[in-house]
C-alpha cells in the first residue's frame, strides 16, 4: 500500500480508537472532577462492560443486532448499578478522602478482575457485530461499524454535553463541582449527586467498551490500557473539560495509531507515558492544581 | 515516636525479634524456612516502602521500579558481565540510588494524589523499557542466574548462597541490617523532621527546614533499601523477571504496610508475613472448597486492600500503639 | 540611631492577587532592639505584609533586607536559618506530636546551624519553661487547650532563636490572665531579639510596641511612637475611630 492510503488507514482507526477513549475519559474526568475521586477501577468498569455484553448477547438468538443493542442497554446499567454499591459501601464510608479512595480502588480494581476471571474465564471472546457491511473506498475496504462507533460515540459526547450543559442536572453536578459546601447549604443532595456522577462515569466506560467488543473481543484483562489512555487523556486534556477531554483524547487516539506505524508500540507507549508524566510535573495545574488538599 | 523516649526499650524489643528469627532458623519446617528466608527479603522492600508512605507521608504507586532497579542491577550485571555477589550487589544499590535520585527530583514538584499519579508513570515506564530491551532482560519470560555464580566468597570464607540455610541468614542479615537501620532513622532528627512534614509541611518549612531537600533524601534512601531488597532476592532466588516491576508489585508494599501498621518499625515484616500465609493457604482453601475456579491471589489483595483502608487505617501494629503500647516505635 | 543598618527593611513592596493590591508599595525599617507593632483595619495587608518579610510568599515588586543584606529572593527556610521566626495567626503546631516535639524541631534547627549549643533537651525545656508548658511537654498537641496551643507557637518561635520574631495576632482568643503573661514574656524576649507584631489589642500594643506602623488598604497610613499614633487623626478615623 502506498504512504497516502496508508496514513488514511492509520487515521482511520486512530478516530476509532479517540472515539472510545473519549467516551471512557469522559468517564473518568467526571468523577475525578466532581467527587474528586481518581478512580483506578475505572478501567474494570470499561472490562465489566464488554464481558457483559458478551453474557447479555449470548442470552439473546436471533439476529445478531438484537443480542448487541440489547447488551448496547442492559450492559451499561448492569455496570452502573455496580458502581452504585461500590460508592454506598466503599467511597463514602471513606468521606471520598483523595488518598483512601485511590487505595481503594485499587482493591476494587483487583476485586472485579478476578470477579470476571471466575466466572468469565481466561478466555477472550467476540460480540458479533450488528451488522458486516464494508464501505469500499478507492484503496481499501473499510468496516462501516467501525464508521458507525465513530458516529455513536459522537453523538453520545453530544447527548452528555447537552445534559452537563443545558439541564438542570448538569447545573447541580457543575455547582457540586465548583464548591461542595455550598451546593449543600443551597439544598443540593450532594451525596445522591456523588452516587450518579460515579454511576454515570462507570456507564460511560461500560458503553464505550460495548461498542468495542464487536472490534476488539472481551478479555477479563482488557481494563489495563483504557484505564491507562484515560489518565493519560484526563491530565492532558484538563479536568473536568468536556471539550478538553475530547481534543486530547483525538490527539492520544490519533497519534497511538499514527506512532505505532512508524515506531514499535513498545517506545510509542514508553514515548507517551513519559510525556504525560512529564506534563503532571511541570504543568500540574492542568488537572490537579485545585485538587491537592 | 520521640526520639526523648526508651532507647534500651527500642534496641532491646528490636534485638530481640532479629534473635527469634535467628533461632527459628532451626525450628522451622523446611517450607515454612523457605517461606521465612522470602518474607524477609520482601519485608525489606516493605521497610523501605514504610519510610516514604508511614514516616514521610508520600505515597508512592511506584516502588516497583525501585525494587527492580536493584534486581536487575544485580541479575543484569551477573547474567551478562558475569560478575561476582558482591559487586552485582553493589551494582544493583547504585541502580536504586540514581534512579531514586532522578524520579524524586522531578516527582516531588508534585504533591498528593499528583504524586501518585506520576510515580505510578514513572514506574509504567520502567516496566514497559523492559520489554523494550528484552534482547537483554527477556522481557517476562525473565533471566535465571546460574547457581554456580551464586556463591560469597571472602577471607577464605565460601558460602553458597543457594543452600537454604546460607539463604536464610544472608535475608536475615540484610533484615536485620535495615531493620536498625530504619530505627536509627526514626530516632534521629532527621525521622523527626519527616514526620513533621508529613503532619504539616509549610509549618516545617517555617521553622527552617528544606522541605524538599528532606523528602528528597528520604526518597533516595528508600529507593536505596528498595534495590536492597531487589538485589538480595536476584541473588538469593536467582530469578530477574518483568514480572516484579508491574504495577503489582508497587501496589504489594503498600499492602503490606497498611496491614502491618504504616509509621512502626516492625510493621512492614507482620504485614508482609501475614499476607504472605493469608494469599498462600486461602489459594488452598479456595481450590478445596470451590474447585474448577480461576481465583488467584490478586483477588485476596483486592478484598484486603478495601477491607484494611475501610476499617482498620492504622493496620495491627498501628492499632496496638494507639491501645496498650505507646512507646512503640 | 542613623548610623545603625535597620534589621528588616521593605522598600516598594508590593504584593497583588489579581486585581486586589493586599500590599501596595510599603517602604518600611525596623531597627534592631525595637518592639514594633502593625495595625491596621481588617484586610488592610498586615498578615499579607508580614508573610512577604518571612517568605511565605512571594513580592510582586519590591525588596527585602534583613540586617543590611537583600533577602528578596531567599527561600522561607533560609530565612529561618538566618533569624526571622514566623508564629502563624491561625495556630499551627503538629498536632498529633507532644508538645517536647514540636519544640525539639525548632530547637534541632537551631543546633544543626550552630546558632545554639547545648543538649536538645535542655533547648527544649528551656523554651517550654519560659512559656509555662514544662510539665506538659508528653501532651500531645492537639490535646493542649486553645491557649496553650498559642503558647506552644510561641514557644516554638524562641527556640528558633530568632533575631526578628514576628507574633501575628498573638493573643487572638486567650484569656485577660493569659495575656498579661503573655505581655511580660514578650518583654522577656525583646530584651534579646526584635519583635514585630500585628496585634489587634490596643492595650497589648500600647504596652509594648516601641513604634507603632499603620496599615490601610497596603499602603502605610501613619507611623510613630505610640502616643503620636493614638493622636493621628487620619489613623482615628481609619482605625480607631470605626469601631475598634
Amino acid at each position: 500500500m502506498a504512504f497516502g492510503p496508508h496514513l488514511l488507514l492509520a487515521t482511520l482507526e486512530g478516530l476509532v480508537n479517540s472515539a472510545v477513549l473519549a467516551l471512557t475519559a469522559l468517564g473518568l474526568s467526571l468523577v475525578f472532577g466532581v467527587m474528586r475521586v481518581v478512580n483506578v477501577a475505572h478501567g474494570e468498569f470499561y472490562m465489566l462492560g464488554a464481558v457483559l455484553a458478551w453474557w447479555v448477547a449470548s442470552l439473546v438468538s436471533g439476529h445478531p443486532a438484537l443480542g448487541f443493542l440489547v447488551a448496547l442497554v442492559v450492559s451499561p446499567l448492569i455496570v452502573g448499578a455496580i458502581a452504585l454499591a461500590s460508592e454506598r459501601l466503599v467511597l463514602r464510608r471513606l468521606e471520598y478522602n483523595p488518598e483512601s479512595t485511590i487505595v481503594a480502588t485499587i482493591g476494587l480494581l483487583y476485586i472485579f478482575q478476578q470477579a470476571a476471571l471466575t466466572f468469565y474465564g481466561p478466555e477472550a471472546r467476540p460480540v458479533e457485530a450488528p451488522f458486516s457491511y464494508r464501505v469500499l473506498l478507492p484503496w481499501f475496504g473499510y468496516s462501516g461499524y467501525k464508521l458507525a462507533v465513530i458516529a455513536a460515540s459522537a453523538l453520545l459526547l453530544a447527548g452528555t454535553w447537552y445534559m452537563l450543559t443545558r439541564t438542570k442536572i448538569g447545573l447541580v453536578m457543575r455547582a457540586t463541582q465548583y464548591d461542595r459546601e455550598t451546593a449543600q447549604a443551597f439544598g443540593i443532595p450532594v451525596t445522591k449527586v456523588y452516587a450518579g456522577v460515579f454511576a454515570l462515569g462507570a456507564m460511560l466506560a461500560a458503553v464505550a467498551a460495548v461498542l468495542t467488543v464487536p472490534i476488539s473481543q472481551a478479555h477479563y484483562l482488557m481494563g489495563r490500557d483504557p484505564l491507562l489512555l484515560s489518565f493519560i487523556v484526563v491530565i492532558i486534556g484538563g479536568l473536568g473539560s468536556l471539550r478538553g477531554t475530547v481534543i486530547a483524547a483525538l490527539l492520544v487516539g490519533l497519534s497511538d495509531g499514527i506512532i505505532s506505524v512508524f515506531y514499535t508500540p513498545t517506545l510509542a507507549k514508553i514515548i507517551a507515558t513519559l510525556l504525560v508524566a512529564m506534563v503532571l510535573v511541570f504543568r500540574p495545574q492542568g488537572l490537579f492544581g485545585t485538587a491537592a488538599r | 515516636m520521640s526520639g526523648e523516649s526508651s532507647p534500651a526499650k527500642h534496641y532491646g524489643l528490636h534485638a530481640a525479634l532479629i534473635a527469634l528469627l535467628a533461632v527459628l532458623a532451626f525450628l522451622l519446617p523446611e517450607y515454612h524456612h523457605g517461606v521465612f528466608a522470602r518474607v524477609m527479603v520482601l519485608a525489606v522492600f516493605a521497610m523501605g516502602y514504610n519510610l516514604l508512605f508511614g514516616y514521610a507521608g508520600l505515597l508512592s504507586l511506584g516502588h516497583a521500579m525501585f525494587f527492580s532497579a536493584g534486581l536487575y542491577g544485580a541479575g543484569l550485571t551477573m547474567v551478562h558481565l558475569g560478575w561476582g555477589v558482591l559487586p552485582a550487589f553493589a551494582a544493583g544499590l547504585v541502580a536504586g540510588a540514581l534512579l531514586s535520585l532522578a524520579i524524586g527530583f522531578l516527582a516531588l514538584r508534585t504533591t498528593g494524589v499528583a504524586f501518585m499519579i506520576v510515580t505510578m508513570m514513572f514506574a509504567q515506564v520502567f516496566y514497559l523499557a523492559l520489554f523494550y530491551f528484552g534482547s537483554w532482560t527477556r522481557g517476562d519470560e525473565g533471566l535465571v542466574i546460574a547457581q554456580g555464580q551464586r556463591r560469597l566468597s571472602f577471607a577464605g570464607v565460601d558460602l553458597d548462597l543457594t543452600s537454604p540455610v546460607t539463604r536464610y541468614f544472608a535475608a536475615l542479615a540484610l533484615f536485620s541490617l535495615v531493620l536498625v537501620v530504619t530505627l536509627a532513622v526514626v530516632r534521629s532528627r532527621f525521622g523527626r523532621v519527616l514526620v513533621a512534614i508529613r503532619e504539616n509541611e509549610e509549618r516545617t518549612r517555617m521553622l527552617g527546614f528544606d522541605a524538599f531537600a528532606n523528602k528528597l533524601a528520604a526518597t533516595v534512601l528508600s529507593g536505596v533499601i528498595c534495590a536492597a531488597a531487589g538485589a538480595a532476592y536476584a541473588i538469593l532466588f536467582g530469578y530477574v523477571g518483568a514480572t516484579f516491576a508491574s504495577i503489582q508489585y508497587s501496589i504489594l508494599p503498600l499492602l503490606w504496610v497498611l496491614l502491618g501498621g504504616a509509621a512502626t518499625t516492625l510493621g512492614p515484616l507482620v504485614g508482609t508475613l501475614l499476607m504472605f500465609y493469608l494469599i498462600d493457604s486461602s489459594g488452598d482453601l479456595l481450590k478445596a472448597w470451590l474447585p474448577g475456579w480461576n481465583l488467584s491471589s490478586l483477588g485476596i489483595v483486592g478484598v484486603a486492600l478495601v477491607l484494611l483502608i475501610l476499617f482498620f487505617p492504622k493496620g495491627i501494629l498501628g492499632t496496638v500503639r494507639e491501645r496498650w503500647v505507646r512507646w512503640l516505635p | 540611631m542613623a548610623a545603625v543598618t535597620p534589621l528588616i527593611a521593605t522598600s516598594g513592596l508590593k504584593k497583588h492577587f489579581g486585581g486586589l493590591r493586599a500590599v501596595d508599595g510599603v517602604d518600611f525599617s525596623v531597627m534592631p532592639g525595637e518592639v514594633r507593632a502593625v495595625i491596621g483595619p481588617n484586610g488592610a495587608g498586615k498578615t499579607t505584609f508580614v508573610s512577604l518579610i518571612c517568605g511565605r510568599i512571594e513580592p510582586t515588586a519590591g525588596t527585602i533586607s534583613f540586617d543590611g543584606s537583600d533577602i528578596t529572593k531567599l527561600p522561607a527556610h533560609r530565612r529561618v536559618r538566618a533569624g526571622i521566626a514566623y508564629t502563624f495567626q491561625i495556630t499551627s503546631v503538629f498536632s498529633n506530636l507532644s508538645a517536647y516535639d514540636n519544640v525539639a524541631l525548632a530547637v534541632q534547627r537551631t543546633l544543626t546551624d550552630g546558632r545554639a549549643v547545648g543538649h536538645l533537651r535542655e533547648g527544649v525545656m528551656a523554651a517550654l519553661s519560659a512559656t509555662g508548658l514544662a510539665d506538659r511537654l508528653h501532651e500531645i498537641a492537639g490535646s493542649l487547650s486553645y491557649g496553650h496551643q498559642r503558647l506552644l507557637e510561641v514557644a516554638m518561635g524562641l527556640a528558633l532563636k530568632p533575631r526578628l520574631l514576628i507574633l501575628d495576632e498573638p493573643t487572638q482568643g486567650l484569656s485577660d490572665g493569659e495575656i498579661e503573661n503573655f505581655v511580660a514574656l514578650v518583654r522577656e524576649v525583646a530584651r534579646e531579639a526584635t519583635v514585630l507584631i500585628i496585634e489587634h489589642n490596643m492595650p497589648v500594643v500600647m504596652a509594648l510596641a516601641d513604634r507603632i506602623t499603620v496599615l490601610d488598604a497596603g499602603k502605610v497610613l501613619a507611623e510613630g511612637a505610640p502616643d503620636e499614633i493614638r493622636a493621628d487623626a487620619a489613623v482615628q478615623a481609619a482605625y480607631l475611630g470605626a469601631g475598634a
